[in-house]
């Protein structure tokens, strides 16, 4: 049974992400959401409402540079030195990486096969759809735990951080 | 003979959410499978199904990427530390 995946992210990051994804259009763009996850069951009490669970939330981007010279268009790879080095960040934040996301410039803002052979489960993956230069639909996924297919998570987008 | 291996944040759920597992070994391959052994759900998500390291998939012994040394065969000492690390990659299905 598909669980009822959630990602918290404020309007300000999912711009950022939206413009990272035009910035760099035609090629892909990628980064890593750094952030906290509800695995430590906090609970959140916002300002003008009662007390709010908070399921995953994107908390800050690590944007990084996608090292497939080769053919940027249509992949991308962050290397094992740039997890190293956003895992740090997000350390240095007290956030752990809690996902990346990437841009699909003129194709849908669907996971590919070949998203799915290098991904793990757990991790949020992010992709924004770029059609001719502008930011369109943004999706995220995680990848089941039979590494067949993904359960789409649902983008809930704040106007603003709740930590 | 143990080292000490350290399970990444998205594999600690098939790994009873511990953060690391010491494992006799005398080579990171061995560090490896005892830990694959140890927590057969990990298995998939670090090999591919004949048993070669995921392309996505880099391990260090302290600190240095077993590629340039042995890989796989590279050998171990008490108290070493092995790190598995993701590289992420992706994009869409066309072109």
């Amino acid at each position: 049974m598909a669980e009822n995946f959630q990602l918290a992210i404020s309007h300000d990051l999912a711009e950022r992400i939206r413009h990272h994804g035009a910035e760099t259009f035609p090629h892909e763009c990628c980064g890593a959401l750094l952030g906290r996850d509800s695995a430590s069951n906090e609970k959140l009490s916002a300002q003008d409402g009662p007390l709010v669970e908070v399921p995953r939330e994107v908390l800050g981007l690590f944007p990084l540079v996608n090292r497939r010279d080769d053919s940027p268009r249509n992949r991308f790879a962050v290397t094992a030195d740039d997890v190293r080095d956003a895992e740090k960040a997000a350390r240095g934040h007290g956030m752990e990486v809690i996902g990346w996301y990437h841009s699909h410039p003129d194709h849908p803002a669907r996971p590919s096969d070949f998203d799915r052979e290098h991904a793990w489960p757990w991790y949020s993956y992010v992709i924004v759809s770029v059609m001719s230069g502008k930011p369109a639909e943004m999706t995220s996924w995680r990848l089941n735990d039979d590494r067949q297919d993904y359960s789409p998570e649902n983008i809930e987008i704040r106007n603003r951080a709740l930590a | 003979m143990a080292v000490r291996v350290i399970i990444p944040t998205p594999l600690r759920v098939y790994a009873g959410k511990k953060d690391s597992a010491d494992v006799p070994a005398q080579t990171v391959g061995e560090a490896l499978g005892g830990l694959t052994t140890q927590y057969a759900e990990l298995r998939k998500h670090l090999f591919t199904d004949d048993g070669k390291l995921r392309s996505f998939v880099n391990v260090y012994l302290n600190d240095e990427d077993i590629r340039y040394m042995a890989k796989e065969a590279t050998p171990v000492k008490d108290g070493d530390v092995v790190s598995i690390v993701p590289s992420i990659a992706g994009g869409n299905s066309g072109k």
